[in-house]
C-alpha cells in the first residue's frame, strides 16, 4: 500500500539521513564508462539536454537582467547533484557557468572528471567531487545560484533530507530545477514494463516504481521545505526518434522549477516573479 | 560477475532499441591513422575550422564569426592562397562571375557583406528567357512584382566583401593564408581511452591545429572529404566552359539574363552593365579549345551566330511547336509571353577568354562525427542553372543555423546528432536539383528529333503554368 511520505519507507538498511540508495549505486557502477556514447545505454539522457538544457538556461534568462553575449549563463554558480558523467554539467559550463558536480559514485566522477580534461574552457568551469548532497552541505551553505537534480530523485533514499540540504545549500531566491518520472500506472506501464523490459530504452532494473516521486508529493514536500514552485512541464520520449519533447500531461516525466523563498519570510515585492511574468519575459527575451 | 553484468545490461525482449536516427547511420568504425596519442597542450585548439577560403569557405567562417553565439568562440579559416587585396576594382569587368539568388543575398546581408557588394558593383536582373536552338520554344522567368530575379557578381566583388567582413571579426576568426592543410587525423566517435577527442589537423609547415568541427568548403576535389573516406558520386561532363568578358554592339537596359540551348551545350549571356555582359559557353572540350583559340573578331562572329540562327530548326519540330502553342493560347492566353531578342556582341575583352572542364557530383554524405562539407566539396552542378554557388550559400544559410542553436543550447559543436539535421535538410534541397541540372543537360544534348519534341513542349507548358515557373 502507498504511503503518502516516503519518509516510513520500508529500507531497514539504510541510514536514515543520507539521500544516498547503496542499492542504487551499485546498478550506475557497472555502467560508469558508457556515459558518453551518445548511442548507447545513455542515448536518452544525452537527448533530454535538447529540451532540459533550454528549459534551465531560457528560465534563467527571464529572470535575470544581464546578458552576455555568447555566454547566456556568465557568472551563475550551478550545483549539479547526481551528475553522473557531467552530460548535463558540461553543456550548461559552455553556456558560461561555473559548475560544480557531485555524484557518490567515484568512478563517474573519475569519467567526468576525464572527458572535461581535453578542453580547456570546461575543465576551467566544471569541478568534480565524489560525494553526497549531504557532505557538501556546511562547506557550501547557501552558495549556489541554482541546483539541478535531474533524473535524481528517483534514486534517492530519503527525499527529505534531500529537499533539506538543496534548500541549505542554494542562495534566497535561488533556483532549483528536478526532472523526474512521475509515479503512476502509465508510468509503470510505458516508464517499467515497455522502456526496461520490452524495448531496452532504458537498461533493465534501473528504475524501481516504488520510487518514483508523485508530482504532488514532491510539490508538497518542496512548498514544506521553503520552496515556491514555480513552473511544472510534463516530459515525452519519442523512443523512435530518439527525442525527448514538452507535453501537457505530467503522468509519465516532468520538470519543475522552484525558487527558494527569499531571505525575509514571506514573499514580497521582489521575490521572483510568478509563472505567467516568467512566460512573458520569456516571449520578450528572445527578441532582445 | 557476468550474471550481474548481465542483469545490469539488461536482457529486453527485443535488442536494444538505439534511436532510429543511429540506425540509417553505421556506427563508423575507427578510421586510419588510428588513436592518436594525447594531444601536446601547444597545439591550439579551436570551436571551429574552415578548410578552403574561397567563396563558400570565406562566407562561412564570416557567417559563424558574426553569429552572437559564437562571441567567444575560436574559429580558424585555411587558405592556400595568399591574401588578396581588393581595395581597388579595376575598370575591366572579371571573366569568373556567379549568378547570385536573392536568397543568397540575405544570406550575404546577414553579416553585412552585401551592402560592400552594392557599394563595388553588381548587376541586377529582372528576367531570364531560356530558349531551345532546335525549336521556337521558349520559357521566360520573371518575378511578377518589380523585385529583381537575381543578380550577377563578380566573383572577385564577393571576395572581397568576405574579406572585409572578416577584417572584422579578426578576434573571432584567425585566417591563415598560404596554409594548407596535409594531413588530418580522426577521433574515435565515443572515446574511453585517452586519446584527444578532437580532429587533429597537420599543416604544410609541419604546425598542427585541433578542432571541436572541421567544416571542408575546399571545392569540388575536397581533401577533407577525400580523408575522411566519403563517397562521391562524381561524373565528368565531355565539356568545358568557356567564359570572357563581352561589349555589346549597343548601349541596353541589358536587365535580362540570356541562355540558349544549342544541341552542343548551353551558352549564356550575363548581364553587367548596359554595354557589358559575361559569356559562359558550355560545349564539348574541342570547340572550346577552338574558342579560345580562334581571333576575337571570329570569337564575337560564333558567339552572334550562337544565338541568332536557325540552322538547327526542322520545319517538322517548327510546326509541331507551332501548334502546340496555339493550343495553349486557347486554353490559357496569357501563356505564351513576348519574346525578346538577345542583344548582339561587338567586341571581346582581350585577354578575358578562359575556359574550365565541367563535371557533376555528389557526396553520399555530407557529415560525419567532428566533419561536415558544404559547397563544391558537398556538391557539384553544371554551370546552366547558375546555382552553383548559390547552393554553397544555401548549405552555409543552413549549417550556420543549426551551429548558431547548438552554441546556444550548449551542445558539443561537433556532435553528429545536430550535423545530420543539416546533412538531412540540404540532401533533400539538393539532390534533386543537382539531378534535374543532370536531367536538363543530358536532355539538351541531342538533336533527335523525340526528345527535342518533348523537351519543346514541357518547356511551352512549363512557361504557360505559372506555379510549376514560380518554383524553379
Amino acid at each position: 500500500q502507498l504511503s503518502l511520505f516516503r519518509l516510513t519507507a520500508n529500507r531497514p538498511f539504510s541510514t536514515s539521513h543520507s539521500s544516498v540508495d547503496s542499492e542504487e549505486i551499485k546498478k550506475f557502477q557497472l555502467l560508469a564508462h558508457k556515459w558518453w556514447d551518445e548511442e548507447g545505454e545513455y542515448s536518452a539522457l544525452h537527448s533530454m539536454n535538447d529540451i532540459r538544457v533550454p528549459f534551465i538556461r531560457d528560465t534563467l534568462l527571464s529572470m535575470s537582467h544581464n546578458y552576455h553575449l555568447g555566454n547566456p549563463l556568465s557568472g551563475v554558480k550551478i550545483l549539479d547533484v547526481g551528475c553522473g558523467g557531467g552530460l548535463l554539467s558540461e553543456p550548461l559550463a559552455r553556456l558560461g557557468a561555473s559548475v560544480t558536480g557531485i555524484d557518490p559514485l567515484e568512478d563517474n566522477i573519475r569519467t567526468a572528471d576525464q572527458h572535461k580534461s581535453f578542453d580547456p574552457v570546461l575543465a576551467k568551469r566544471i569541478q568534480y567531487k565524489s560525494s553526497s548532497l549531504e557532505e557538501i552541505v556546511e562547506e557550501s551553505m547557501e552558495t549556489f545560484d541554482v541546483i539541478v537534480a535531474s533524473e535524481v530523485v528517483e534514486h534517492v533514499a530519503d527525499l527529505e533530507t534531500f529537499t533539506k540540504c538543496c534548500s541549505q545549500v542554494l542562495k534566497p531566491e535561488g533556483s532549483l530545477f528536478i526532472t523526474t518520472i512521475n509515479k503512476t500506472q502509465l508510468s509503470y506501464v510505458l516508464g517499467i514494463v515497455v522502456a526496461e523490459k520490452i524495448m531496452g530504452i532504458v537498461p533493465e532494473g534501473t528504475h524501481e516504481w516504488e520510487k518514483f516521486v508523485p508530482l504532488e508529493e514532491l510539490e508538497h514536500l518542496l512548498e514544506s521545505n521553503g520552496f515556491s514552485v514555480k513552473t511544472v512541464k510534463g516530459m515525452l520520449y519519442n523512443p523512435l526518434w530518439g527525442s525527448w519533447s514538452w507535453m501537457e500531461s505530467t503522468s509519465l516525466n516532468y520538470a519543475v522549477h522552484a525558487v527558494k523563498s527569499g531571505a525575509q519570510g514571506p514573499p514580497g515585492p521582489t521575490d521572483a516573479p510568478s509563472e505567467t511574468d516568467i512566460q512573458q519575459h520569456s516571449a520578450t527575451a528572445g527578441t532582445a | 560477475s557476468s550474471a550481474a553484468m548481465a542483469a545490469a545490461r539488461g536482457r529486453a525482449l527485443l535488442p536494444q532499441l538505439t534511436p532510429l536516427w543511429s540506425w540509417m547511420r553505421p556506427r563508423p568504425g575507427p578510421r586510419a591513422p588510428l588513436c592518436a596519442t594525447a594531444a601536446a597542450p601547444s597545439q591550439p585548439l579551436y570551436d571551429v575550422v574552415v578548410s578552403g577560403g574561397g567563396m563558400v569557405g570565406s562566407a562561412m567562417a564570416a557567417a559563424l564569426g558574426h553569429d552572437i553565439h559564437f562571441h567567444d568562440k575560436k574559429i580558424a579559416l585555411l587558405e592556400a592562397g595568399p591574401r588578396k587585396e581588393y581595395d581597388h576594382m579595376p575598370d575591366s569587368y572579371s571573366n569568373r562571375v556567379s549568378s547570385i539568388s536573392p536568397g543568397s543575398a540575405t544570406l550575404l546581408s546577414s553579416f553585412g557583406a552585401w551592402d560592400h557588394v552594392c557599394s563595388l558593383r553588381l548587376k541586377p536582373f529582372r528576367r531570364m528567357q531560356v530558349w531551345d536552338a532546335c525549336s521556337e520554344a521558349m520559357i521566360i522567368f520573371e518575378k511578377d512584382d518589380l523585385d529583381d530575379m537575381g543578380y550577377i557578381v563578380e566573383n572577385d566583388v564577393i571576395m572581397s566583401a568576405l574579406t572585409k567582413q572578416l577584417d572584422a571579426v579578426a578576434d573571432r576568426v584567425e585566417v591563415f593564408y598560404k596554409t594548407r592543410a596535409v594531413g588530418y587525423t580522426w577521433p574515435l566517435p565515443s572515446h574511453s581511452c585517452d586519446t584527444t577527442p578532437w580532429v587533429q589537423i597537420e599543416l604544410a609547415d609541419g604546425r598542427r591545429l585541433q578542432t571541436k568541427l572541421l567544416i571542408g568548403a575546399d571545392g569540388h576535389k575536397s581533401v577533407v572529404r577525400k580523408e575522411a573516406e566519403i563517397k562521391n558520386i562524381e561524373h565528368q561532363y565531355d565539356q568545358s566552359a568557356v567564359v570572357a568578358t563581352l561589349h555589346l554592339s549597343e548601349a541596353t537596359d541589358n536587365n535580362v539574363a540570356w541562355q540558349r540551348f544549342l544541341p552542343t551545350g548551353p551558352i549564356a549571356l550575363l548581364p553587367l552593365s548596359d554595354t557589358a555582359s559575361s559569356l559562359v559557353w558550355s560545349t564539348s572540350h574541342e570547340h572550346a579549345s577552338e574558342l579560345l583559340a580562334m581571333d576575337e573578331e571570329s570569337f564575337v562572329d560564333s558567339i552572334n551566330s550562337a544565338f541568332w540562327s536557325n540552322i538547327n530548326h526542322s520545319d517538322f519540330i517548327d510546326t509541331a511547336g507551332a501548334m502546340f502553342r496555339s493550343a495553349i493560347s486557347l486554353l490559357k492566353p496569357s501563356g505564351t509571353a513576348v519574346r525578346q531578342l538577345p542583344p548582339s556582341v561587338a567586341k571581346v575583352d582581350p585577354e578575358s577568354r578562359a575556359m574550365f572542364p565541367l563535371g557533376m557530383g555528389h557526396a553520399t554524405e555530407y557529415v560525419q562525427h567532428r566533419v561536415a562539407l558544404i559547397g563544391d566539396a558537398a556538391h557539384r552542378v553544371h554551370p546552366l542553372a547558375g546555382q552553383g554557388v548559390n547552393l554553397g550559400f544555401g548549405d552555409i544559410a543552413c549549417l550556420a543555423h543549426h551551429l548558431s542553436a547548438a552554441a546556444f543550447n550548449g551542445t558539443d559543436l561537433g556532435s553528429l546528432k545536430h550535423l545530420l539535421k543539416f546533412e538531412t535538410e540540404r540532401q533533400r534541397h539538393n539532390v534533386s536539383l543537382i539531378a534535374a541540372t543532370d536531367l536538363l543537360k543530358r536532355l539538351y544534348s541531342t538533336r533527335l528529333a523525340p526528345l527535342v519534341l518533348l523537351r519543346t513542349w514541357g518547356l511551352q507548358a512549363t512557361n504557360a503554368l505559372p506555379p510549376v515557373k514560380v518554383r524553379i
